[in-house]
């Protein structure tokens, strides 16, 4: 021992510093973070000089001056009369919108189409087989192109349309359906929403804790939907029916009131989702034929059916497959629903190029861009991370 | 085009790298390569299409063509870029052309903050409306409700805004990139109106499937002065755009023709003697030969005849002159004196 703590000092100081691995790191790590932030600072102060000499005016203060120009589809209030600004924050919902929609039906396709691929009926089987082999080959934009010139500008027009008791129309100007006006004491039918699926959720835990305990499992299926269903139409009838429908009506161009989703959305939502929902097809078949054929086995000898076994068995262990790959599959659906541009879809990128073009900013509202999908996509990145950590299996 | 746009925009940051070396010098830097690199529409019959062999043609590609012409004396030495709208402003900065000729218009916000310069315009023009007849529409007051469609990143845009505000009526905007999109988009019913620049609207309606079904309506809402463009920085190369526009505009006035240029060199008018080089070399001072502007009207004849052979009453688009008439005919275009 003593020996060695003698000696040891006395090689550090003896060789160079550089021998010495935690300063080595140090100093590697301290020059790559100057050269990095010295390049950084070297290409904006360039660029922002070149521009100026260019007489082309930079920096972020357009977002602040007036718009001018209108926008289809606003989830917030807008008018031209708006900044630059609050455009671009359109543009940032409607890519959420498009991107939460097109993740919800992406995903249910593809489970849908991932188990039936593995199904035992031929026709079920081949028709998956084809779907997926179809649009997981064709680029998303003409999908879009596809739902959008060929399918939904050559339905007929808004005029001379005959009316029809649903007050339901599908024509080249989107789907108009009557929307839901809700009178003063629709609130209460809101409440009783809520404490519908609260009661559910504790009569669940309840019969999971009475199962954990006896074994015995209690029904829950008709209890849930008699209070998260039932409850509030019972209350909405007691109110007496606190709203009303009001059904589209031609003037002379359109169909106005009740509610419209434009084309433009339907068409990149399908397109988005059908493209996606092939690839999360393949990801859901991998995941399901990754557990052995030895678990399905097993769960049939304690007596499962084959839905349970599915569910209970199966499911959970080829989620832990599924899972790291649907999130890139999430990322890039979200990261496709700029190809709404090509329709005439608001997102970002599609107001960010109308804000490029008018206010001449291209190096800011391409920076903004990138600031906004790396956002977005680092957080999808943290939630699946979340959930892939939850629905790891816990080895013990 | 999507990933055009991108990758205009990355060459521009580029080009923000690289300085501002590429600024000065576009004669000498044209000179080199041998030919002049012009931005035009991507297809807007009458003023810049591809016929079936492929080849430009209309009002703009002639002023690439009569510059290309003042330059090498050869109107065939042009490489054409077709740009969409969004497209436009950042291949002309970041060097991509050396001049934008598409039907853009001369805006105080264009000439200020995007380092261009405008050297002329070469058509007035005004934003319109066309509609189906068979809607009953007289008026653009009568529209309100209708779905408009417009194309993305345009003056058009911003006027049609301010218009139905203005005049508080209500629409539904339509907008899409391409005028292609945006044509076939009003085409199929996707829209009630179609709006962009009136000599736009007749060219559009060519393509429609039946072109008689559809009305162009009276209101011009807005003042579009179209005109090429160049990069701010270089004033040889501005002066040597913007003579070749009022060459083509003398020529005009003076009775200078394609068919007449060689006779008239022996006039003995002093102005057509100056325009022609025959005087004094004028070509001197913008870095060009003495005869640029008679190889301008070789190549291309004078404005009057740029306009009746692309766009004029015996075209398909059958536009009267109107505002482009000459100063002397009532009209706006009036070329300043080479002395």
């Amino acid at each position: 021992m003593s020996v060695e703590t003698e000696t040891m000092p006395r090689r550090v100081s003896g060789s160079s510093m550089l021998n010495n691995p935690t300063v080595r790191s140090i100093v590697i790590q301290v020059s790559l973070i100057v050269l990095l932030v010295g390049f950084t600072w070297w290409i904006v102060d360039n660029t922002a000089r070149n521009l100026a000499a260019a007489n082309i005016a930079s920096g972020f203060g357009f977002l602040w001056s007036r718009a001018g120009f209108d926008i289809a589809i606003t989830p917030i209030p807008y008018t031209s009369n708006e900044t630059y600004g609050q455009a671009l924050i359109i543009g940032v919902i409607n890519t959420l919108i498009i991107s939460a929609a097109g993740i919800a039906l992406a995903t249910i396709l593809g489970f849908v189409v991932g188990i039936g691929r593995l199904s035992g009926n031929f026709l079920i089987r081949m028709l998956s087989t084809v779907y997926v082999e179809i649009f997981r080959n064709i680029p998303p934009l003409l999908v879009i192109l596809f739902w959008y010139f060929g399918v939904l500008s050559v339905l007929s027009g808004p005029r001379g349309l005959e009316e029809n008791a649903f007050g339901v129309y599908l024509t080249n100007r989107g789907l108009q359906i009557p929307a839901i006006i809700f009178g003063a004491l629709a609130w209460a039918s809101l409440a009783a929403f809520v404490v519908g699926i609260v009661a559910a959720i504790v009569i669940a835990r309840r019969n999971k804790k009475h199962q954990l305990a006896t074994g015995e499992r209690k029904p829950l299926l008709w209890t849930a939907l008699a209070l998260i269903v039932g409850l509030p139409i019972l209350v909405f009838l007691v109110t007496g029916l606190p709203a009303v429908l009001e059904f589209p009506t031609a003037n002379r161009f359109n169909l106005a009131g009740g509610v419209q989703i434009r084309p433009e959305f339907i068409a990149l939502w399908l397109a988005l989702s059908i493209y996606t929902g092939a690839f999360i097809a393949e990801i859901v078949r991998a995941g399901i034929m990754s557990v052995s054929k030895g678990q399905n086995e097993a769960a049939s000898a304690l007596g499962l059916r084959r839905g349970q076994a599915l569910r209970l068995v199966v499911v959970p262990q080829a989620f832990r497959v599924i899972i790291p790959p649907l999130t890139s599959q999430y990322l890039n659906l979200t990261k496709n629903s700029s190809l709404g541009l090509a329709v005439g879809y608001p997102e970002l990128v599609a107001v960010g190029s109308t804000v490029l073009n008018q206010s001449g900013q291209s190096i800011e509202v391409v920076c903004i861009w990138m600031a906004v999908y790396l956002t977005i996509s680092l957080s999808v990145s943290v939630f699946m991370n979340w959930f892939n950590a939850k629905m790891a299996l816990v080895e013990r | 085009m999507n990933s055009k746009l991108l990758t205009a925009l990355l060459g521009m940051t580029i080009a923000g790298l690289a300085g501002g070396a590429a600024s000065a010098q576009t004669l000498d830097t044209v000179k080199e390569r041998g030919q002049l690199r012009c931005g035009v529409n991507t297809g807007l019959p009458g003023f810049a299409s591809q016929n079936d062999q492929g080849a430009w043609q209309g009002l703009d590609v002639d002023y690439c063509k009569a510059v290309a012409a003042a330059i090498f004396g050869d109107a065939s030495k042009v490489q054409y870029s077709p740009l969409s709208a969004v497209q436009r402003f950042p291949a002309l900065q970041n060097s991509e052309i050396d001049m934008l000729a598409r039907n853009t218009t001369w805006t105080m916000d264009r000439d200020t903050t995007l380092g261009l310069a405008f050297a002329g315009v070469n058509y007035y023009d005004g934003q319109g409306f066309m509609v189906k007849k068979d809607l009953g529409v007289n008026s653009a007051l009568e529209l309100s409700g209708a779905t408009v469609c417009v194309q993305s990143g345009t003056t058009t845009e911003l006027n049609l805004a301010d218009y139905f505000r203005t005049n508080k009526m209500d629409y539904n905007p339509v907008v899409i990139e391409a005028q292609s999109d945006v044509n076939s988009a009003y085409d199929s019913g996707r829209c009630d109106v179609l709006t962009t620049d009136a000599s736009g609207l007749a060219a559009s309606r060519l393509e429609m499937a039946s072109p008689e079904n559809h009305v162009i309506l009276p209101e011009i809402i807005s003042k579009e002065p179209l005109g090429p463009a160049v990069r701010q920085g270089d004033d040889q190369w501005f002066n040597i755009v913007k003579w070749t526009h009022y060459a083509l505009l003398d020529a005009e006035e003076l009775g200078v023709t394609q068919e007449n240029v060689e006779e008239m060199k022996s006039s003995d008018n002093p102005e057509i003697r100056r325009l022609l080089g025959e005087d004094k070399d004028f070509g001197a001072s913008i870095g060009l030969s003495k005869d640029w502007a008679v190889n301008i009207i070789k190549a291309v004849g004078n404005y009057g005849e740029i306009f009746e052979r692309n766009i004029g009453v015996n075209t398909p688009l059958e536009i009267q002159r109107g505002q482009n008439a000459l100063w002397t005919k009532g009209g706006l275009q009036y070329g300043m004196p080479i002395r």
